[in-house]
């Protein structure tokens, strides 16, 4: 046996044990059941299911004025994002697509008309006045302009097999209680484009801002007669700075703040704070938890099934070679699942189809080889001669094969970016990995495979090879090439 | 030795008979598009405990009663095993179908009590006119590169465009035979045309190319050997009896592991597998009963070919020997 080969046995058995360590990573905190982190050297590398298989709302939207530039986008970007993680909703996605939509993504919850009205309202950003009472950053407070504010429902036990969709609880609740904060003036009469950050004289970081019309002149009216009393900015109900009043505000003033993380957490507040346009819902997907448990479970039959019937169809027909083909199969599916662990890629039903389908390719360069390998052997070559002639004279056809359908699986890809087949885009990923994998899996590990099994010079029974014990060569089968 | 070439017309004639009918059906019915391309809502409610099939007018009933304006379409399954029913209901598209669904689920528990939506997706219409140009686009872009490879990977052959034409015409082959075959089913059985109809036809037009390649590959290989009286009708023949149990054996693993996906994968991939196991099946056939031998025609000629095998028949027996 080689040294080569030997080598390259040791790395296969490495890459298999490191990928049977990355899959079978336990849960970061069992006692916790919302903690779904799993951290393999410190990285996180749990499973991620699509919204199709955990159930959740997908929603695409649109911006409903023509023309929206790509920082006005951002800003409604993230103040979306700031609402949804307002509302409580776990590892929920806001992120832009093209040049004038936003998808949400909202894991776990099927009903989104709540999130929906949350999401898509324009944003309230008021200056309020908390009079005696004791108000703190992040505190949800009833104003004169917003009475009834909605807050996140106390946690539930996360969302279970057993929850059926009719039971969805509420995700927030109406505040009714606690007193009502009269407002000083309203954001809408805010002149965004004062909004400025600085740096004082005493090198103390600030926000300048300026309000226009009524909004002026009852801060004008309210900080003259409250000098040394505070002042809350809040937005949608939410309070985002508590700052204390020095002198009589002019219409404008500054916020003084001690750090410069904090000033800028005021300037976007203040500039960001309603969404720049307002969106409409252009498309949106929910699938029910229950849907979504059903579709892992058959899926998780049918790829065990797959595998299976792939597996006894290489033992059966090529015998040793095929079992050598089937362990390298086993290394692929871990392999598989360890890279959309560590990517990481979200597994939809789609991109589960995708490889399963994987699976039968997989096999397919082995069943090119092994069936030229059987080529060989017919034609009277020794064993060991017969394994490497095999390898190289599939090799063009398996290339071939392979890259048209790596071509197909990235035009697929590409054409899956827009959001109305998004769901070809999944299917392509784990088809294109397939198929990249399966070049390792099924010419260098089985190669490998074999040649250390002919090396050991045990295994030379026709029978093992699936060829007829002294099968003459036939005439009318030509060689391939000179002996 | 088996000769497959020979009878290149018998299986042309067994491929038209295939596509045929599916083209008629394909002018007259054309395809029954999904929302993914047409826009619109589909709901699928999930009513348990039912020991016989809903009434489609009461679903409709209820829906009419939530105004929603333009057609509603009600598809009604039997009771599965769990004595699920399962509804799926088409309508328009309106604005905020959020709000819709509270009082729809009320009203649809009112009737049937434990009445669940299992899902509910909307496409309004710009995204499904952008998913159907992209669809369209999609098909053509990786015709041109599947053409634009074999081009090149064959580029040592003799005549290497022709192994990309013949290849995209077994292609065509495919494409026509699941598009005939989805209009039939759309037809008959409401199979509707959606993105993963649309991810299938793409896999199977790969996976067509990838079988024709074997083929192909070895035609070439044996043509760098060729006997000096050989023909190249008898290289192809040759070729393609070498491959026949390999070019079946690949089909089959992944034929395997789509049984398993239609037996038990779930209802919501079911179609698509459908649609792939036809385009496979439809694939293998092609590659080995159309491409080489399309190949073959050229060679000879198109016309003459076709005078060669049907011309006069005392010609045909006495050249038959020549060759």
């Amino acid at each position: 046996m080689r040294t080569r080969d030997i080598n390259l046995l040791i790395v296969v058995v490495l890459v298999a044990a490191l990928a049977i360590w990355i899959n079978g990573v336990p849960r970061h905190d069992p006692k916790n059941a919302n903690d779904r982190s799993e951290l393999w050297l410190g990285r996180d590398v749990h499973t991620r299911l699509g919204l199709d298989l955990r159930g959740g709302t997908q929603i695409l939207l649109q911006a409903s004025a023509p023309n929206i530039t790509s920082d006005q986008l951002e800003q409604a970007r993230h103040t979306i994002e700031q609402r949804v993680n307002g509302l409580g909703v776990a590892e929920a996605v806001v992120q832009t697509s093209g040049n004038n939509r936003i998808i949400v993504e909202l894991p776990d919850v099927t009903d989104a008309s709540q999130a929906l009205t949350t999401i898509r309202s324009t944003g309230k950003l008021e200056f309020v006045n908390p009079g005696t009472n004791q108000v703190s950053n992040g505190q949800t407070v009833r104003t004169s302009g917003s009475p009834t504010p909605r807050v996140p429902a106390p946690a539930t036990a996360g969302i279970t097999n057993t929850a059926t969709l009719s039971q969805t609880a509420p995700l927030s609740k109406t505040l009714t209680t606690g007193p009502i904060l009269p407002v000083v003036a309203d954001g809408s009469l805010l002149d965004l484009s004062s909004v400025q950050t600085g740096v004082d004289t005493t090198g103390s970081p600030y926000v300048a801002f300026k309000f226009n019309g009524t909004a002026a002149t009852s801060l004008q009216q309210f900080s003259s007669q409250n000098i040394g009393k505070p002042m809350a900015i809040v937005l949608d109900n939410k309070v985002q700075s508590v700052a204390v009043i020095r002198d009589t505000l002019p219409g404008s003033g500054q916020i003084t703040t001690n750090s410069v993380a904090d000033r800028d957490g005021i300037y976007n507040v203040l500039k960001y704070g309603s969404l720049p346009v307002s969106f409409d819902v252009q498309s949106s997907r929910s699938v029910s938890p229950t849907l979504g448990s059903a579709s892992i479970n058959s899926s998780q039959i049918a790829g065990i099934v797959g595998l299976l019937a792939v597996a006894i169809f290489m033992l059966v027909y090529y015998r040793l070679p095929g079992l050598l083909a089937d362990v390298a199969l086993l290394i692929y599916t871990l392999i598989s699942f360890a890279l959309y662990r560590v990517i990481p890629i979200t597994l939809t039903l789609a991109g589960i189809a995708g490889f399963i389908l994987s699976i039968g390719l997989a096999v397919d360069a082995n069943v090119l080889i092994f069936s030229r390998i059987k080529d060989e052997l017919r034609h009277g070559l020794p064993l060991a001669t017969a394994v490497e002639r095999g390898f190289d004279h599939a090799w063009p056809s398996i290339r071939d094969a392979n890259a048209s359908t790596l071509i197909t699986s990235l035009i697929l890809y590409y054409f899956g970016s827009s959001f109305g087949v998004s769901i070809i885009k999944g299917f392509a990923l784990t088809l294109a990995l397939g198929i990249l994998l399966s070049l390792f899996t099924a010419v260098v590990i089985t190669r490998t495979f074999l040649r250390s099994v002919v090396a050991t010079g045990r295994f030379r029974d026709p029978w093992l090879f699936a060829i007829e014990r002294s099968q003459p060569a036939t005439p009318t089968t030509q060689p391939l090439s000179e002996v | 030795m088996l000769s497959i070439v020979n009878k290149r017309y018998l299986f042309f004639g067994l491929s038209l008979l295939i596509i045929i009918p599916g083209l008629i059906s394909l002018v007259l019915f054309g395809l029954r598009a999904g929302i993914d391309f047409t826009g619109g809502t589909a709901w699928e409610l999930v009513l348990p405990n039912q020991t016989q099939p809903a009434a489609a007018e009461d679903v409709q009933r209820i829906f009419n009663s939530q105004n929603f304006a333009g057609n509603v379409t009600v598809q009604v399954s039997p009771p599965n095993a769990q004595k699920q029913v399962l509804v799926s209901v088409r309508t328009p598209v309106v604005k905020d179908v959020e709000t819709k669904r509270g009082p729809l689920l009320k009203a649809l528990q009112a009737k049937y009590p434990q009445a669940s939506i299992a899902s509910l997706d909307t496409v309004g219409a710009t995204v499904s006119s952008e998913s159907r140009n992209q669809a369209i686009l999609a098909v053509l872009a990786a015709s041109a590169a599947i053409l634009l490879y074999m081009t090149i990977a064959f580029r040592k052959a003799t005549h290497p465009v022709r192994y990309g034409v013949t290849a995209l015409m077994a292609m065509l082959h495919d494409v026509l035979v699941v598009l005939g075959i989805a209009s039939i089913f759309g037809k008959l059985f409401g199979l509707e045309v959606d993105a993963l109809f649309l991810t299938a036809l793409l896999t199977v037009i790969s996976f067509s190319v990838h079988d024709t390649i074997v083929v192909y590959d070895r035609v070439r290989e044996n043509q760098i050997h060729r006997r000096t009286n050989q023909s190249f009708e008898e290289i192809v023949n040759l070729s393609i009896v070498q491959t026949l149990a390999r070019s079946i054996n690949t089909q089959l693993t992944a034929l395997l592991t789509l049984l398993a996906l239609s037996l038990f994968g779930g209802r919501t991939i079911r179609d698509f597998v459908l649609i792939l196991m036809i385009g496979l099946i439809s694939g293998t056939y092609s590659s080995i009963f159309n491409a080489a031998q399309l190949l073959v025609v050229w060679e000879n000629g198109w016309g003459r070919d076709w005078r060669r095998v049907f011309g006069h028949k005392e010609l045909h027996t006495s050249t038959a020997k020549v060759y």
